[in-house]
């Protein structure tokens, strides 16, 4: 992840980028895992602050380059730190206030989509913010929701559509939610069985069974976005059923269904067990989608603000260290116990370092098969309302906007994470192509309107 | 001539065992045939895919793994995998519960309304609608009024094994010899001690065995309830396991699941015999 480069690289800019904002270029946003890690939290904090402080010297990004190109970084940060401090910054930088509530419950479901929560379990993140967390591994996305408005979960893991579906009352009681970080991006497939392996193009799909987890998921408006592209309407040519991840595999197996849109571990895992084949990733569709997120009630934030930050960070530094393919092994084996994600830690390896059997004989390698990264774009959440407006879960007028920036606290965690050492991207809101269709956020009517294919209001 | 019945019958048990064992194990030896795969592939892929491996386990992989979990039934590897051991205890402590609440309200609300005709006929509709719910649809309801996962379980027991406990107490009392009742008006005996010492004797058989009915749905409801709510148990262990595709772990559970439902019930079938008296 390039917020953890080095400020004193001439040949990086401090803040213009590439499409997500975090790199200078389109290339480098490509391989961004092979970016230079930071060695400790220290170095980083320690770099941020640098960051700051460089920007704050040459408001021009071009006089900054050339400024280190003349007299090189090990000079420019020796003068740097001649007339600041920046050690002492450091310090002020990581230090937070001490936590209302130590002892949080934390629900997840065992996907991989949840590693950033569950691997800071294991790997001690949760310890290293002072926080005593137990993640408690939950039946599934009705319960999860249930168990969190309950407060039995201080916060959990959700499809990143479920804390607005919950914060506009669609299928539960309104109440307002929060997400302060994105858990990953990318990560998901489209499997189909064996049977089907000649069935490439999706306009031969009509009248196949398709599963999704569940009605307010990246996945459900991702596999519909997908269909409708290739002319067919998901309501009436094709069934979709939200089926529970893990009884996917056997469906399929049972010949019950003939294909679905997933979170991994479970596209790997039918192929692991030799019923399906990966038709596409999820990336192929939008290549830096959200998935799933983390959500937390308001009243939590509200009431505990600083085990709410805590969390946060903790789940910011856990996705940071995710993010880096070298980790990726290592979380892998960490996550894999019954305790966790309870998966053959072969299939966890083949979807976190992205070397995978695709079904059909091959083996593929696409690093960023899935990939972790926290910020909460306010973006993201437009275009999740775009698509309940499309098909029907939302009728009427939506305040796009004012839902996206009530839900998606991309301004509180660009604070923390700038205090953490990290450089937030600095808009909230961007635009992206989703299968080479542009999205602008500042249009999302015309956006909602411009599609043939979407249930009449 | 008793004794060689047992015999006999104990011998069809164990050849039915064998047979089964037997059909089991041939049904799930590999017999697929496998694609041939280059070697770098082949170390992605499970055993299914390689080596042509049923995805059923036969019957040697499940006493293998039996045996692990005999082996060390109590271990405790955080909040999301506990020992066997372990999670039947909460189970059972769940099932024991709910149950024993049940049977505090449905003994002496059945006595009551038994000893009124015109209760009995006014509550039957109620207990008739009420009685074949399932336990999966009362959760939703529970768990968004009583707002706690763990006692929605408990509440589900409850409510669940409660009618088969209050029809037979009604039917129990209601149907006590009028002779007897007559015999204790006759000798003036009491309200009270005609409950306790005439109705309650005579009622006993047919209350135990609507206990014992009871506690065989509030463990057949407490797999289904800890299947949703997750967390601990026998039932969280079956979706756990599930959830990992691993067959052999939910063989395992549902061989124990029906070995503890029997012992509970032989356990009320003992107490049924204690109060039985000849007429």
């Amino acid at each position: 992840m390039s917020i953890f480069d080095n400020p004193f690289d001439p040949d990086r800019k401090l803040r213009a980028g590439c499409a997500c904002g975090q790199h200078r270029s389109a290339a480098e946003h490509e391989q961004a895992a092979a970016c230079d890690p930071v060695e400790s939290e220290e170095k980083r904090y320690e770099g941020v602050v640098a960051s700051a402080v460089m920007r704050a010297m040459f408001p021009q990004d071009a006089a900054r380059r050339a400024f280190l190109k003349s007299v090189g970084a090990s000079t420019a940060l020796a003068a740097l730190s001649q007339f600041f401090p920046l050690k002492t910054a450091t310090e002020v930088f990581a230090d937070t206030g001490a936590p209302e509530k130590k002892d949080l419950k934390v629900g997840f479901i065992p996907i991989t989509c949840a590693t950033p929560i569950i691997m800071a379990a294991p790997l001690g993140f949760y310890s290293k913010h002072g926080l005593n967390v137990e993640v408690v591994k939950t039946a599934g996305w009705a319960v999860i929701r249930d168990k969190t408005i309950n407060k039995e979960y201080d916060a959990a893991h959700m499809l990143a559509p479920m804390p607005i579906a919950i914060s506009l009352g669609l299928g539960a009681n309104a109440i307002p939610f929060a997400v302060p970080a994105i858990e990953n991006i990318n990560g998901q497939g489209i499997v189909l069985a064996t049977k089907h392996k000649d069935k490439r193009d999706p306009k031969d799909w009509k009248g196949l069974k398709f599963a999704i987890p569940f009605d307010y998921s990246m996945h459900n408006y991702l596999l519909r976005y997908y269909l409708a592209e290739h002319g067919l309407d998901p309501d009436t040519d094709v069934q979709l059923r939200s089926v529970p991840p893990p009884e996917m595999v056997a469906n399929l197996r049972a010949d019950n269904i003939d294909g679905f849109l997933a979170p991994d571990n479970v596209c790997q895992r039918a192929i692991y067990d030799g019923v399906g084949f990966m038709h596409l990733l999820s990336k192929e569709i939008w290549d830096g989608h959200p998935c799933c997120s983390f959500a937390a009630s308001r009243e939590f934030i509200t009431t505990a603000p600083n085990s709410f930050a805590a969390l946060t960070r903790a789940i910011v530094d856990a996705t940071a260290y995710a993010s880096k393919a070298e980790n990726r092994k290592q979380i892998a084996e960490a996550i894999a116990p019954a305790n966790y994600i309870n998966a053959p830690v072969t299939v966890l390896e083949q979807v976190l370092t992205g070397t995978y059997a695709d079904g059909l004989g091959g083996v593929k390698t696409d690093a960023k098969r899935v990939d972790f990264d926290p910020f909460p774009w306010q973006s993201f959440a437009v275009w999740m309302l775009t698509q309940m407006k499309r098909w029907g879960q939302i009728k009427g007028d939506v305040d796009y906007k004012a839902v996206a920036e009530q839900v998606y606290l991309a301004t509180d965690t660009k604070k923390l994470m700038t205090e953490m050492g990290l450089t937030p991207p600095g808009s909230s809101y961007k635009s992206f192509a989703v299968m080479g269709k542009n999205f602008d956020p500042e249009k999302p009517e015309d956006y909602v309107a411009s599609f043939k294919i979407r249930k009449a209001s | 001539m008793t004794s060689s019945l047992r015999l006999r019958a104990g011998l069809v048990s164990i050849a039915l065992l064998a047979a089964f064992l037997g059909i089991w194990y041939l049904a799930t030896r590999s017999t697929a045939s496998v694609a041939t795969m280059s070697p770098e592939y082949a170390k992605l892929m499970g055993l299914t895919a390689t080596q042509g491996k049923s995805a059923m386990p036969g019957p040697l992989d499940v006493g293998a793994k039996l045996w692990e979990h005999l082996k060390r039934p109590f271990y405790d590897n955080g909040p999301n995998d506990k020992g066997l051991g372990i999670q039947l205890a909460y189970s059972i402590a769940r099932v024991g519960t709910g149950y024993l609440m049940a049977v505090l309200v449905a003994i002496p609300l059945g006595f009551l309304i038994g000893m009124s005709p015109l209760l009995s006929r006014a509550l039957d509709p109620f207990i008739q609608v009420l009685k074949p719910i399932s336990p999966l649809a009362w959760m939703p309801l529970a768990l968004y009024t009583i707002k706690d996962s763990s006692i929605s379980a408990i509440f589900v027991i409850f409510i669940c094994s409660i009618w088969p406990m209050l029809l037979n107490t009604v039917f129990g009392v209601a149907s006590v010899r009028k002779e007897w009742i007559n015999v204790a008006r006759t000798l003036e005996v009491g309200t009270i001690r005609r409950a306790f010492t005439v109705i309650l004797p005579a009622a006993a058989p047919t209350i135990l065995t609507g206990m014992r009915i009871s506690i065989g749905i509030a463990w057949l409801v407490i797999v289904a309830a800890e299947m949703l709510v997750g967390g601990t148990g026998i039932g969280y262990f079956v979706w756990n396991e599930w959830n990992n595709l691993s067959i052999t772990n939910v063989i395992i559970a549902i061989l124990l699941i029906g070995i503890v439902g029997m012992l509970l019930d032989q356990i009320l079938a003992r107490f049924t015999r204690m109060v039985t008296f000849p007429e």
